[in-house]
């Protein structure tokens, strides 16, 4: 067996993508467990690559590190994390955490145990992904099959998301009367007869009539 | 690993030490000539930005100046490096390397000519996009690790803006991804050999190339690429005026000239996927004899140091935009824009008449 240079990335990525994700969770403030998460994420992009899936890869960069990471440590940043507070309720969820833990990694084993049990699995492991060989590259094979086969989940989905999207900015959207606000219309629609006034002012008065009024 | 012994060497030097010493030699040779680009960048951008002040520009270190970079180099390498004492100290070292690798490595897939390039990946314009969203993170951690409220102020800006322009820069390169039908650099430019001039009787010229098809595109890729890239008009996460200097105030030293060296040579870069996307990479800009003399990479170069005199000039014209005029110009302009011309382009190609065959 020849040390291939890609296996030497494979223990790479994925001793590195394992470290990183341990420490997500061991990083005592909350900005260096989402920077080790953008690391976990890239490590695993890495791991695509080597698995021939470049495009996936580069996907999972564009959205979760370039957009969903960012806007994570953005709101982590400004959080003000209380770590006293945090430390003092740990004690009394930890049983909760645990079970949630247990039922997670049982359904982890059943689930890698019915992998290898499942016949015909191991020889499906075995055999090359079709995408990988052929002349037909990644992004090909996906979209072939995305905007064909799966069009209508792939919609849907779309679908789903434009709602939760707008869902969203119906939520935080308030429109407070009374704010300024810079209205590009209405400045360049402005003349000279709407803009300006000319006012007569005698000596010794004010040409605004409110100050005179305030006086 | 079990039968790696000096005897077997020999074996081993084909399948993963010559590899990757040919890689790493490649490396080594592009980043000592980009380097030496970015040293005169920067010199030319400050002597553009000079002549529209009427000003002569750094013209003392060398003859014409020519060795301003470099003094400045060794100005940067030999002060102190200060590192607050409130700050994260390993973040905030961490934060300009962030930015400066990031930077240098969306050129590993850059076409310089016909095969000049470290890595000719099929997904080439996908690896730009995703390690040139990772450049947001130097300045983000940058701002935070630097424990004060002006840097964090520019990382917070920085972080808003470079996520919003990228959403049209992705548009705006899957309408040349359509024209082009790959994914590829090289099989970008190669695309732009045939188009509207070979349509109009000038095969192979610069009217073949996606600039004049897409030109609303390319208006809005070169602003987005300034907004991107936080060049002025839009460099508002180092707005001297109103933020001292951003996410820089508290860098000296080395990690800020790392700052600098990453923004320019992302800068840079930008100017390079402009002239691959749209100004025909390394063609010649008319298919005659005394234009195909000159080797590829010499246009390639041309057109990238003619994009960068474009960002030089907007920096010394254009006013610094305001905050909430830089969202809306990103979120109400530019997006509704490159979504329609999306769905244009896409119609035009799929139902429109096929120019070349």
């Amino acid at each position: 067996m020849t040390l291939a240079l890609s296996e030497l990335f494979f223990w790479l990525f994925s001793l590195i993508l394992i470290a990183s994700a341990v420490m997500v969770i061991w990083a005592k403030n909350p900005v260096h467990s989402v920077l080790f998460l953008i690391l976990a994420f890239f490590n695993a992009a890495g791991l695509f690559v080597l698995a021939g899936a470049e495009f996936l890869a580069m996907l999972l960069i564009i959205v979760y590190v370039g957009a969903v990471a960012v806007l994570f440590l953005f709101v982590v940043m400004m959080l003000d994390v209380d770590f006293a507070e945090l430390k003092a309720g740990f004690m009394k969820n930890a049983p909760l955490g645990l079970l949630v833990g247990v039922i997670l990694v049982a359904e982890l084993i059943g689930f890698v145990s019915s992998w290898v049990i499942t016949p015909g699995m191991v020889s499906r492991i075995a055999s090359p992904s079709p995408v990988t060989g052929g002349a037909v590259n990644n992004t090909q094979a996906l979209g072939a099959v995305l905007y064909t086969k799966y069009v209508y989940f792939f919609e849907a989905s779309g679908i789903i998301l434009l709602i939760a999207m707008i869902g969203a900015i119906v939520l935080t959207l308030r429109h407070k009367p009374g704010v300024r606000r810079q209205d590009i219309g209405a400045q360049v629609a402005r003349t000279p007869a709407t803009a300006v006034e000319m006012v007569k002012v005698k000596s010794g008065e004010s040409s605004v009539p409110a100050a005179k009024e305030k006086v | 690993m079990d039968n790696f012994w000096p005897g077997d060497f020999l074996p081993h030097w084909t399948t993963w030490i010559w590899p990757l010493l040919w890689m790493l030699i490649k490396s080594v040779v592009l980043l000592t000539v980009l380097l030496l680009i970015i040293a005169y960048l920067l010199l030319f951008d400050r002597k553009v930005w000079a002549a529209v002040h009427i000003r002569r520009g750094p013209n003392v270190v060398g003859a014409f100046g020519l060795l301003q970079s470099f003094a400045d180099l060794l100005k940067f390498v030999f002060k102190e490096p200060l590192i607050p004492a409130a700050s994260d100290k390993i973040v905030f070292l961490l934060a300009p390397i962030v930015t400066a690798t990031t930077a240098l490595a969306v050129w590993a897939v850059i076409p310089f000519g016909e095969g000049w390039m470290i890595a000719d990946l099929n997904i080439g314009i996908l690896y730009v996009l995703a390690i040139g969203s990772l450049e947001v993170y130097g300045i983000i951690m940058g701002g935070w690790a630097s424990n004060s409220k002006y840097p964090f102020l520019g990382a917070l800006r920085s972080a808003a803006q470079m996520v919003s322009y990228e959403v049209s820069i992705g548009f705006v390169i899957i309408t040349v991804l359509l024209v082009a039908g790959t994914l590829n650099l090289t099989g970008i430019v190669h695309a732009q050999q045939h188009g509207l001039g070979t349509h109009f009787g000038m095969p192979g010229s610069f009217l073949d190339w996606y600039w004049l098809p897409l030109f609303p595109m390319f208006v809005i890729f070169f602003i987005s690429a300034l907004a991107e890239t936080n060049r002025p008009p839009f460099d508002l996460p180092e707005a001297e005026s109103e933020l001292v200097a951003g996410f820089a105030v508290e860098y000296s030293s080395t990690p800020y000239l790392l700052f600098m060296l990453g923004e320019y040579v992302a800068i840079s870069a930008m100017c390079a996927m402009t002239a691959i996307l749209f100004l025909g990479g390394w063609l010649p800009p008319l298919n005659v004899a005394p234009f195909t003399w000159v080797p590829g990479i010499m246009w390639f170069l041309i057109k990238v140091v003619a994009v960068f005199f474009m960002f030089a000039m907007v920096k010394a014209f254009v006013p610094r935009y305001r905050y909430d005029q830089l969202m809306r110009l990103g979120w109400k302009v530019f997006l509704p824009l490159s979504l329609a011309m999306v769905v244009v382009v896409a119609a035009v190609v799929h139902f429109g008449p096929r120019l070349v065959s």
